[in-house]
């Protein structure tokens, strides 16, 4: 919301500068984002007086004596061609800073400090300036779109600074406004925040006008969808002389924004920005049947907006029509049809409230967002409807550009709101709410400020709410009014007196990812997070069937891009793209993990809410390999106290070679294994790398409480065995029959693989650990049987022999 | 004999004059005490002897054996000395070297920040609850008191999954389905992933906030500045302090942004605060009565606050991060320095 000081200053004596003004908005709740200083590149320019202006022979420059008054009197010459003798125009002193432009001598290049110098071998002290030199344009002051000299007013003093003559002594602030004050999305609306942090009377802008009665066509004004217009307001004005804007109307929208483009047009702008009210003007002559309907558009209803678009509209478009077609899409933009012309001479004005979803599902439907449809969108008061109206009138007579006719339509619906919403609330209450003691005359003060009429009756005040204010709603509203005003320095610390002791603390769960977590770290793993959502390209990278499950992903409607559009099915395609970049930015080896949801829709489309799974993904690259992936399986298996198991598989995205699920207790609970070789060459990756994925939740389920288990009076035995077997022979069938061959076995660990001409071709040598662990007695004596009944089964069922 | 003896002796000085290692004085201590050395071929011609002289002559050689023990012995000693002072500096390694070790990982910035913050409001007495990323309509909005026409909506751009579903856009939700759940007296956390259609240098599309809520009887607004105050210097620094300042979200009244001084220069003005010296740290209120209602609490009797903030946003102040995207990229040159 930008607001220029001195358009504030219209309704507040604001006797504080704009910086104390900024602090004291924002302590109120209203941060200034802003604080445009619109004089703030020009300085040491003044006024001066061209008394002697020769031609210098030969070229188009002038050489001049300027007065400056008590700046005295120098030498300049000038190449305007509206230089002559006797002119004020702004003079920028040796050393002052003004526009440079560009050869045009309307683009604006920087900013530049003016020296002493010669021109064709003429002494210059100065330069004389241009509106644009100084910022300005024919909209802020007139006559400042000349690229000539910018003419002051001959009564202006020789010398004084040029400022405040042609308004750059002004400030606008860009105010953010909260979403509960859409009253004060207005100039009136912050000049009445002004005044009440100022501690001073609002004055209200002129609401009079005299309407001329007489004998005129009746026009027909009919609201057919009450529940998204409550009220609609048109008059009728006829007469109307469309012209120019006088100068300070246009340099009011120019401040804002606004260009100029009549006199009729202006009026229902200014209105927009100063009451916070968007106004439309239709021209009566194209209003077929002197009639206005507000109705929903029929399903493929069409319309022409001002800036010439159009629009296939539906039900949920609100249209104002005449008696046979939409003339303007209600609170949006208005019909080409209808546009206000140089030659248009009735006017039917509207002022109406449009509900607030109902233009903001028109406007993004359209994607045509205008000034009218945010106001309409952030919320627009009936009471302003109905002041905005009178003060268009006022400036219609102000401005002499038309006759304001008695013909006054004002459609109420059952769903206007009631005026003078009374409200009785109380100070203790609202005190224990702050947790301080503000004072009830403190309370009164503040509340009449902000125009709450406001009576203390004991305990109690009585408050009638201002009727622009429908964010009101309760006493902790009040609550805020007042502490905002008395000040948040006000509020104490303390720390819960009353309330009752908690126990807290980080649950289990967090508890028991926080200790994996610490695991993982610990074997060198950096944790990532990206992000929930990608795209069914991701998949495709990994080569997932169009059938796969994976493909079943939820969709989001409306994706902030093509690339972030499904929820993530799994985290694989997540970590294969951190390591891709990473490779790709030269980190030639990283070990990654990551514990996020993965999001698992029963159906599609969602019905319901869909399961949010937990998952670790593992990511390792580079110097690392299989067995290095596996060992951190290991160790997640370790840190919940189970254990896995490994069986060849295959994922359409792994080595199909290097490859395994991982189970636990019999249950499928995740994969680990290489990416395969072509997505790789795809991927242009110039390492290897490994992915694996863990359902965690299911692994949480196969977590075992541990319990201590006494330690044995005697002493483990160690035997080391040597076998040749099949080359097909896995170590996990290996290791399997020598635990169920003897129950003294606890630790049989693989140390050596060998294949090569010491072994039969087809065969392999594997060496393992065994230990053996005691029971109740020495077991010494025993080992050599262990051994030989291991040896036997290995043989039997596996056909293995010792080497 | 005493001239021999004169002889051995002097012999003996002779020969561990330059001795070097305790082997070469090993030969030599043989040459003079070995079985057939020079003081046993002594001792063994005794036999040749006169008997009378016997008694002095045995005592003269015994002391000469005697000595020559000592001398060799003393001589050992101090080789020994000597050769292990030299084994150890030849020993001597360059300590400097680099350590064997396997590497530390470290956790994402977020979790440490998450962790910390979880940390220190459990010992204020809050419990955790994480509720579902995709909410529905009633949990993310309507309960907040931001019904359907509310142009609060606008203030956060929605992800939605369907008419009803939506990825959540603050963690506020789950505050709903605790207070739905359990009765006052309630102090919780919520952490989470939160989504918004938001893309640039300081908004992530995805990004995590930290809910916090308080309900209980006579929970006052400055209950609501004294745990903040509480917690600013815990996360940010003993000297730290909190302004608040008036704001609005539909679920509190009234609603606070909360601002701490700038730890970076103690308030004076610097880059990181923007030169005011104060830096917007996180969102808080008075639950709002609707809301209390909507779940089943009687604001008659209760009262409370809620507060929320950015994760990523305290992570990027707190260590210097510029730039949101470096968060959710996973390099790991950004990523290896977070292992403190």
């Amino acid at each position: 919301m930008k607001a220029p000081l001195s358009w504030l200053k219209d309704y507040v004596d604001i006797d504080v500068t704009a910086e104390e003004l900024q602090t004291k908005l924002f302590s109120c709740g209203f941060e200034v984002e802003e604080l445009i200083d619109l004089g703030k590149d020009i300085s040491g320019v003044v006024v001066g007086e061209v008394i002697e202006c020769e031609p210098l022979e030969g070229t188009h420059l002038s050489v001049c004596k300027v007065d400056c008054g008590n700046k005295g009197i120098f030498q300049i010459c000038c190449g305007a061609d509206n230089v002559k003798k006797g002119i004020k125009a702004p003079c920028a002193l040796v050393g002052a800073t003004v526009y440079s432009t560009a050869k045009d001598h309307v683009t604006i290049e920087g900013v530049m400090t003016i020296k002493k110098g010669k021109l064709r071998g003429i002494e210059s002290e100065g330069m004389l300036c241009s509106g644009i030199e100084l910022g300005l344009n024919e909209d802020l002051y007139e006559g400042a779109g000349y690229c000539g000299l910018l003419l002051l007013p001959s009564d202006s003093i020789n010398g004084e600074d040029v400022k405040p003559i042609v308004g750059l002594d002004d400030y606008i602030f860009d105010i953010g406004v909260t979403a509960n004050r859409p009253d004060c999305q207005s100039i009136l609306g912050i000049a009445r925040e002004v005044a009440a942090v100022l501690g001073k009377k609002l004055k209200e802008p002129d609401y009079g006008y005299t309407a001329v009665k007489g004998k005129y066509e009746k026009i027909k004004i009919s609201d057919l969808a009450p529940d998204i217009c409550p009220r609609y307001i048109g008059h009728y004005v006829t007469n109307v002389k469309c012209a120019p804007s006088p100068a300070w109307l246009r340099k009011r929208l120019a401040l804002c924004g606004l260009h100029s483009i009549s006199n009729i047009v202006d009026i229902t702008n200014f209105i927009l920005l100063e009451m916070g009210q968007p106004m439309h003007a239709f021209d009566l002559r194209t209003l077929s049947g002197r009639e206005v309907i507000v109705r929903r558009a029929n399903d493929g209803e069409k319309i022409v907006t001002l800036d010439e678009n159009e629009f296939k509209l539906s039900r949920e478009n609100l249209v104002i029509c005449d008696a046979e077609k939409p003339v303007a899409l209600a609170g949006v933009m208005g019909g080409l049809n209808s546009e206000i012309k140089d030659d248009t001479c009735e006017v039917l004005f509207e002022a109406a409230k449009f509900a607030r979803d109902s233009v903001r599902k028109t406007a993004r439907a359209l994607g045509q967002h205008t000034d009218s449809s945010a106001l309409f969108e952030k919320g627009v008061n009936e009471y302003t409807t109905e002041k905005a109206m009178k003060r268009a009138l006022h400036l219609i007579e102000e401005l002499q550009c038309g006759t304001v006719t008695d013909m006054h339509i004002d459609v109420t619906t059952s769903y206007s709101r009631a005026k003078g919403k009374k409200m009785t609330v109380s100070v203790s209450k609202i005190n224990a709410l702050l947790g301080i003691e503000v004072p009830a005359k403190d309370m009164v003060k503040i509340l009449k400020n902000l125009n709450f009429k406001t009576v203390l009756n004991d305990d109690n005040l009585d408050i009638t709410v201002p009727d622009y204010r429908e964010d009101i709603d309760g006493y902790p509203d009040i609550a805020e009014e007042i502490i905002r005003f008395y000040g948040y320095d006000n509020i104490k610390s303390t720390f819960l007196p009353s309330a009752t002791i908690t126990n807290g603390g980080f649950t289990d769960e967090q508890k028991a990812e926080n200790k994996l977590k610490d695991c993982l770290v610990s074997k060198g793993l950096y944790e990532i997070s990206t992000y929930s959502f990608y795209s069914q390209k991701d998949l495709d990278m990994l080569h997932f069937a169009p059938d796969a499950k994976e493909r079943k992903a939820i969709k989001i409607l409306n994706p902030i891009s093509e690339d972030l559009s499904i929820m993530r099915t799994t985290l694989a395609p997540s970590m294969v793209n951190v390591i891709v970049r990473n490779l790709r930015r030269g980190n030639m080896a990283g070990k990654l993990f990551e514990i996020s949801k993965i999001y698992l829709a029963e159906q599609l489309p969602l019905s319901d809410f869909p399961e949010e799974k937990p998952m670790i993904a593992l990511g390792i690259w580079g110097k690392y390999d299989f067995f290095d992936l596996k060992g951190i399986t290991e160790s997640i298996a370790e840190n919940l106290n189970t254990k896995f198991e490994y069986e060849p598989c295959e994922k359409p995205f792994l080595h199909p070679g290097i490859c395994a699920r991982i189970l636990c207790d019999g249950d499928e609970i995740g994969y680990l294994g290489m990416l395969s070789p072509e997505i790789s060459q795809e991927l242009a990756l110039e390492r290897f790398a490994y992915v694996a994925e863990i359902d965690y939740d299911e692994l949480k389920k196969h977590a075992k409480q541990f319990r201590y288990i006494p330690i044995s009076k005697f002493a483990e035995i160690t035997r080391d065995l040597a076998l040749t077997c099949d080359k097909s022979t896995t170590c996990a069938e290996i290791e399997k029959e020598i635990y169920s061959a003897c129950k003294y076995v606890t630790d049989v660990k693989l140390f050596d693989v060998y294949i090569g001409s010491q072994v039969e071709s087809g065969k392999k040598s594997m060496a393992f650990k065994i230990t053996f662990t005691p029971k109740d007695e020495p077991i010494e004596n025993k080992a050599d049987s262990f051994v030989k009944k291991i040896l036997n089964n290995l043989k039997y069922k596996l056909n293995i022999d010792l080497r | 004999m005493q001239k021999k003896i004169d002889e051995i002796e002097k012999s003996i000085d002779e020969a561990v004059k330059d001795v070097q290692s305790s082997k070469t004085l090993q030969e030599i201590k043989m040459r003079f005490l070995g079985r057939t050395g020079e003081i046993s071929a002594l001792m063994k011609n005794m036999r040749d002897i006169p008997p009378e002289e016997r008694p002095s002559m045995g005592k003269l050689l015994n002391a000469l054996r005697q000595w020559t023990e000592e001398r060799f012995s003393s001589i050992e000693q101090k080789l020994k000395e000597f050769e292990l002072k030299k084994k150890y500096s030849d020993e001597k390694i360059d300590v400097t070297l680099p350590a064997r070790t396997t590497e530390n990982g470290a956790y994402h910035p977020n979790t440490l920040i998450r962790n910390e913050l979880i940390s220190i409001f459990s010992g204020m007495g809050f419990e955790v609850f994480e509720g579902p990323e995709i909410e529905n309509d009633y949990y993310n909005f309507t309960a907040l008191n931001t019904p359907a026409d509310h142009p609060a909506r606008d203030m956060q751009d929605t992800f939605y999954i369907s008419n009803d579903l939506l990825l959540r856009t603050q963690t506020s939700a789950g505050q709903i389905r605790v207070m739905e759940n359990k009765n006052p007296p309630i102090k919780i956390l919520s952490p989470g992933k939160v989504y918004r259609s938001d893309d640039d240098a300081t908004h992530s599309p995805m990004f995590s906030q930290m809910e916090g809520l308080v309900v209980d009887k006579g929970i006052t607004l400055c209950d609501l500045k004294g745990m903040l105050d509480e917690f600013a210097r815990k996360i940010f620094g003993g000297n730290v302090k909190t302004r608040l300042r008036p704001s609005y979200f539909p679920f509190t009244e009234p609603s606070v942004e909360v601002d701490v001084s700038c730890f970076e220069c103690g308030g004076q003005g610097c880059r990181l605060c923007k030169g005011t010296g104060w830096i917007e740290i996180l969102g808080a209120g008075m639950v709002n009565r609707r809301v209390l209602e909507g779940c089943g609490v009687d604001p008659d009797i209760y009262s409370g606050f809620a507060f929320g903030m950015g994760i990523e946003r305290i992570a990027m102040l707190k260590y210097g991060i510029n730039n949101m995207k470096l968060l959710f990229e996973g390099d790991v040159r950004f990523l290896k320095q977070f292992k403190g």
